[in-house]
């Protein structure tokens, strides 16, 4: 039941080198795939397999792939993004820095597969010394023939480099990333046209996260059938979960999705329970975007069923009551944390990161995190929580990207769940401002569990 | 810096010659970012001299490096310190400490968020998420990610920098 498809051999001293992933299996499925598979083939697995977008959108990546238009005579090309930058989320720097031969693995597959001769992996520039792992990485499958011209006689010719960000979260959005591949500013793109007509240099070009590319590897070895089998319903396979917060063993884990939240929150082979013995009073589970939920609908859902670490279970009740997988960027909060002022720090994110094309987006992340800092430094108004809902409510659908709508979901989840605490911080300004909070929250803690 | 002291020496034209070679004939723009980031860390921070010399390199215009300089939040284009301790405040890292190692940042070396030393050896500055959350409080001194921040750790790498400055870059 409990399988690793991923980080199976992390712990092998020395995978961060060809030989010994060699060693371990590694290239199995470059090998197999240019034998026995062709192109289509492997699409027809990835389908097959329910994979779905683990950079937070979990769209079919099956399906994304067989979006990708084929002009005859115009070069393809398929794009890793590295630029891992939301808040909670570290995921795939981890997988980058330990076996940094199974991203280039996938990234041969998924470039066979999609027929691009030219592929690019563009990573965040803060991750410069993961950087050089995957150059001297590339460089060593270079000198093993699994890159370059005719790959293992194959008659497949497969180029890859790395290229690098210089601090711009807006770059995960698919179209920013290839705004910045161009050496341009990280705008993102109207969308139609999609990428997978016009993208990169006006070429047809697929862009997907770092672990989604290494879940290809797996999926080509064992096939898209078995991959199927592990999970549930349309969430298949494992998912990197990287864990923040208050508990007491935070870190990178991955797991096969299905397993309860309480299970990975409590159990000693996950989080091992909140540090401290502190009460765990939210949750936001999937990178900073997603809803917050408070303490009372971590484990369970609002129907009173186990919540599971799913894209569907996560997202149980809408936003009412339920929140989304997303990235996996979980993060736990103990009865000492202030949701006003975690709130008020992810608008000040937002607001830093939007790129200033849109106006709600420009204008609105910077209005809430004023709004939010009075809240959170006593000069509140108890007006100000419904302004709050009303210019997250105007941000939300109205911009190009979905950066936008990232930052309205937290503003809203809190107030939805913690609007009795933002209250307290006009009423009590003073108890609010004396770092307290742990009063503030034992008062809510009574209150819900009254 | 007068306009023609701004000359990267050989080895980093090679290391300039890469980057644009990753990319497909005509499309040398590519190397904007990657050929910044080689500038930066040669003459200390983008001036107007540096980025008009990297326009020149990769024949493209000068504002096109302008607009490009000045959306990232890693390019400086001011003068900085040798070591620039980029302290993470978003989120994870705040619930973790990252205020009080910032301000004990402060305290030690007299500065406030985005000051640099007297002896121009330190800039602090306090930046967004940088996928450390596991491992906070974190910070990112040049190259180098510094995490589970205690305030004797904070000590120690002080410490360590000042006495070797160029420490905080990887190296080619």
């Amino acid at each position: 039941m409990d399988r690793k498809l991923l980080l199976e051999h992390i712990g092998v001293e020395g995978i961060h080198t060809h030989d010994v992933y060699r060693k371990n299996g590694g290239y199995n499925a470059v090998e197999k795939a240019l034998k026995s598979m062709s192109p289509d083939d492997i699409v027809e697995e990835v389908k097959k397999s329910g994979l779905r977008g683990r950079g937070g959108a979990g769209f079919p990546t099956g399906m994304k792939w067989s979006f990708i238009a084929k002009p005859e005579g115009v070069p393809r090309h398929f794009l890793c993004n590295a630029d891992e930058s939301e808040p909670g989320t570290f995921k795939d720097r981890y997988l980058m820095e330990k076996i940094p031969h199974l991203l280039i693995e996938g990234m041969i597959l998924s470039s066979y597969a999609l027929g691009c001769n030219q592929s690019y992996i563009y990573i965040r520039g803060e991750y410069m010394y993961v950087l050089q792992i995957l150059e001297r990485a590339i460089a060593e499958a270079y000198a093993n023939g699994w890159l370059g011209k005719n790959i293992k006689g194959s008659g497949f010719d497969l180029d890859l480099a790395v290229s690098t960000g210089a601090g711009a979260y807006i770059c995960g959005e698919e179209t920013a990333l290839i705004e910045s591949l161009e050496g341009k500013r990280g705008n993102p793109r109207i969308k139609p046209p999609f990428p997978a007509v016009k993208g990169l240099w006006d070429r047809p070009t697929v862009v997907n996260n770092v672990e989604t590319i290494a879940a290809v590897v797996p999926i080509v070895n064992e096939g898209g059938d078995a991959y199927a089998q592990i999970g549930i319903g349309r969430s298949t396979g494992t998912k990197l979960i990287s864990a923040s917060g208050n508990v007491n063993k935070p870190g990178v884990y991955e797991i096969t999705m299905g397993i309860t939240v309480e299970e990975f929150i409590y159990s000693d082979k996950y989080l091992g329970g909140m540090k401290n013995g502190k009460k765990l009073k939210a949750c936001v589970p999937g990178g900073s975007s997603v809803p917050i939920l408070p303490h009372y609908l971590v484990c369970k859902t609002a129907t009173g069923e186990d919540r599971l670490m799913t894209y569907e279970s996560l997202a149980d009740g809408g936003f009412a009551t339920g929140s989304m997988l997303g990235s996996g960027g979980f993060i736990v909060y103990d009865e000492d944390q202030c949701i006003v002022r975690n709130t008020w720090n992810f608008s000040r994110f937002y607001h830093h990161e939007s790129c200033g094309q849109c106006s709600p987006c420009r204008e609105g992340t910077g209005w809430m995190e004023k709004v939010l800092h009075r809240l959170e430094y006593g000069h509140g108004k108890m007006e100000d929580i419904d302004l709050l809902w009303d210019i997250q409510r105007k941000i939300e659908g109205n911009t190009i990207c979905p950066l936008g709508d990232a930052a309205a979901w937290p503003v809203a989840a809190a107030i939805r769940h913690f609007r009795e605490e933002f209250e307290w911080h006009v009423k009590e300004p003073k108890l609010c401002m004396t770092k307290n909070y742990g009063l503030v929250t034992e008062k809510l803690f009574e209150t819900v569990n009254a | 810096m007068s306009q023609e002291n701004i000359q990267f020496p050989e080895p980093l034209l090679q290391e300039v010659a890469r980057e644009i070679a990753k990319f497909p004939e005509g499309k040398q723009k590519s190397a904007l970012l990657s050929v910044l980031h080689i500038a930066q860390a040669h003459f200390g921070y983008l001036s107007e001299p540096v980025m008009d010399y990297v326009a020149r390199l990769l024949h493209i215009l000068p504002i096109e490096v302008y607009e490009v300089a000045t959306f990232y939040s890693m390019y400086d284009t001011k003068p900085v310190g040798k070591v620039k301790l980029e302290v993470c405040r978003t989120g994870p890292c705040m619930i973790e400490g990252a205020e009080n190692i910032v301000s004990y940042i402060e305290n030690k070396l007299g500065i406030k968020d985005g000051e640099t030393t007297a002896d121009g050896i330190f800039t602090l500055k306090t930046v967004e998420c940088l996928g450390a959350c596991g491992y906070a409080p974190m910070l990112q001194a040049g190259e180098k990610f510094h995490e589970h921040l205690t305030e004797a750790k904070v000590d120690e790498l002080i410490e360590q920098y000042r006495k070797n400055p160029t420490a905080n870059y990887l190296g080619l």
